[in-house]
């Protein structure tokens, strides 16, 4: 492509692309979508359920120990020969042995 | 975006509620009988987009009390310049009606732990709190409230009981004291103290706003009620029967519902409010 | 005397005992009366995770994501007290992460969750409009530099990222297909919409990005690429913010 060619190439791409558009205010936000975003990580000033779990767990957090309990959707997402050419089930596998923290 | 002047400039002794962005709509319809709103500053220090888009549409229409969570006024180290700034940024901007923090600490060197952290009542802490909410009002060039806690635990080490310790703050500070009943239920029937005596002893002529939300029951290793300050269903009973004892004491104040976890549909909440406009409206039939 | 610094080393650590001094307001100690405290940060950070995460989340399963969650929040408790940013960290955590690093696109997933995040909370901008683009001379689109909004993100990644976001967030989306999709990301109100890009256009756009001229930022792509596309996605995502000849 000329230098010319493709000159006249992008404006007619912006010009396509800008077509019918016009200044605009985005109007004040009533309804939430998609995917809960404005929930994440929300502060507040509530307290946890109660006393027990998640706080108070001694053996789970030690030294990255890694025990399966239930399984996601990366067990059914297959991708044979992605990135570096090697064949990848993305299933969860159980690593019981202690790693280093 | 400019500073402007303040549209409400305080709260009106009436229903307000802690607002939740799946209400929008729902407020901006028909709020009634909830007449103004509390947001946490945190979840407005964002640049943009949709949480300042609504905080802008309600606030003309609503008296604003802006409740921070994050501060850590009773923290051991300095005040976290920088959130102070964000802050300043947003009072500066919005002209909120109100701003209360808490009477607790959540932040550690650089750690923020997300949680309002219980402390001791002692002339150290009196002496660090009273020069944080000084930095405070200073910075944001307005009087603060300050919220009492929930209590779950007591320190050995205090020397002042927690009605006292407010009141000193108000003397040294002038700020004035926002009184969460749920909290104050929560924290007697915890470590076995009268609430009423606290209402009693508690500095109510210093209160510039009222709190109430829904606690959870458990109990401790020694099978005593404890109760946990979940913000996750109705106010409980005993809770309501201790505002209108309050509330026969100190006159009509802004009362606010909040409900923090499960929030559940408008219509709850606006239910909740209606007991709470009874109730004010009672102690307006009495005077 | 108890000390925030003793307080919360055990906060964090159940293996710590409870700080000497606190009392249950009973005549006893405060025992398992202290782990509210400890329930209350553990339980707060990981529901600010699994609503930052999502689909890392679903990836995982939910049991899996909360062992890793415990793991994530004693590494890494916020530095901050805005928690709409909480979980900046995730992403190089599940690279280091020995038992999931035979899932290459977990770090990428992270990325672009915190990237929607990033873009739902970002500054407003106003779009440049067609009136705007008729000022400028034709001639000197080519080499001219494009100002976006900072609600645009873009997550490069050799992964199908695209496919598998939607695998995860859409009802009866297909299974991922194996062809790197960096995401595109725009805000054209208030909602951050994903969409892939092609590696081309992925190239190209991050020159345009980091300020290139257009010419240049078309020539770093390394494959054919549809500028009228790419440029028509933009606009409608409300990304152009200006253009600078």
């Amino acid at each position: 492509m000329t230098t010319t060619v493709k000159t006249v190439a992008i404006a007619s791409a912006f010009a396509a692309a800008f077509a019918g558009t016009t200044a605009t205010t985005a109007e004040a936000a009533s309804k939430e979508k998609c995917y809960g975003v404005s929930l994440a990580g929300q502060n507040d000033c509530a307290a946890g359920p109660g006393t027990t779990c998640a706080g108070t767990s001694v053996t789970d957090y030690q030294g990255n120990a890694w025990t399966l309990v239930d399984s996601g959707t990366c067990d059914s997402i297959e991708l044979p020969s992605m990135a570096d050419g090697t064949e990848r089930k993305g299933s969860l596998e159980p690593l019981e042995r202690d790693l280093p923290a | 975006m400019l500073d402007r002047s303040p549209r409400f400039d305080q709260l009106p002794a009436m229903p307000g509620i802690g607002y939740k962005p799946q209400h929008f709509a729902d407020i901006m319809e028909d709020a009634r009988p909830v007449t103004w709103l509390e947001i946490h500053a945190e979840n407005y220090m964002g640049d943009g987009g949709r949480p300042l888009a609504q905080l802008r549409a309600l606030s003309e229409r609503f008296p604003i009390s802006v409740h921070g969570v994050g501060l850590s006024i009773g923290g051991a180290g300095a005040l976290d310049t920088e959130h102070l700034a964000r802050l300043k940024h947003l009072c500066g901007w919005l002209q909120p009606a109100s701003f209360s923090e808490h009477l607790a600490w959540s932040t550690h060197g650089a750690e923020f732990l997300n949680d309002l952290l219980p402390l001791p009542y002692t002339d150290a802490t009196l002496a660090r709190v009273a020069a944080h909410i000084d930095q405070v009002q200073d910075t944001l060039g307005r009087k603060m409230l300050l919220e009492n806690p929930s209590s779950y635990l007591a320190f050995a080490e205090s020397t002042w009981e927690e009605t006292e310790f407010l009141a000193e703050l108000t003397r040294r500070t002038g700020c004035g004291l926002l009184l969460d009943i749920n909290n104050v239920f929560i924290s007697a029937t915890n470590l076995g103290t009268s609430p009423q005596a606290y209402i009693d002893a508690y500095p109510l002529d210093a209160v510039g706003e009222i709190h109430l939300g829904g606690h959870d029951e458990d109990e401790d290793s020694e099978g005593r009620p404890l109760l946990i300050d979940s913000h996750g269903r109705e106010i409980a009973d005993p809770v309501w029967a201790l505002l209108d004892y309050t509330l026969a004491r100190c006159g009509a104040k802004p009362v606010l519902v909040e409900w923090d976890t499960d929030v559940p549909d408008w219509p709850v909440l606006a239910a909740e409010a209606c007991r709470a406009a009874t109730a004010l409206d009672r102690i307006a039939a009495a005077q | 005397m108890t000390d925030q610094t003793e307080f919360r080393a055990a906060l964090l650590d159940a293996r710590q005992p409870v700080p000497d001094g606190l009392l249950d307001g009973h005549g006893g100690g405060a025992g398992k009366r202290f782990s509210v405290y400890r329930n209350n940060v553990a339980v707060s950070l990981t529901e600010a995770l699994q609503t930052g995460f999502p689909v890392l989340r679903k990836l995982l399963g939910l049991g899996n994501f909360d062992q890793l969650a415990g793991l994530y929040l004693r590494a890494h408790p916020p530095a901050s007290p805005l928690m709409m940013h909480y979980g900046a960290q995730m992403p190089a955590f599940l690279e280091g992460f020995a038992p999931l690093q035979h899932i290459g696109y977990l770090p990428d997933i992270a990325r672009l969750e915190l990237a929607i995040r990033a873009s739902y909370h970002a500054a407003d901008a106003d779009p440049m409009d067609a009136a705007k683009l008729a000022a400028i001379p034709a001639e000197t689109l080519s080499t001219a530099r494009l100002q976006f909004a900072p609600a645009l993100k873009l997550v490069r990644s050799p992964w199908p990222l695209f496919d598998i976001w939607r695998f995860n967030s859409e009802a009866g989306a297909p299974k991922p297909q194996a062809v790197p999709q960096p995401v595109l990301i725009t805000r054209p109100e208030f909602d951050p919409i994903p969409a892939p890009l092609t590696l081309a256009e992925a190239e190209c756009l991050a020159a345009l990005l980091e300020g290139v001229r257009l010419d240049h930022a078309l020539a770093a792509a390394t494959g054919p690429l549809d500028l009228t596309d790419l440029l028509s996605r933009l606009v409608r995502g409300q990304a152009i913010t200006d253009i600078q000849t």
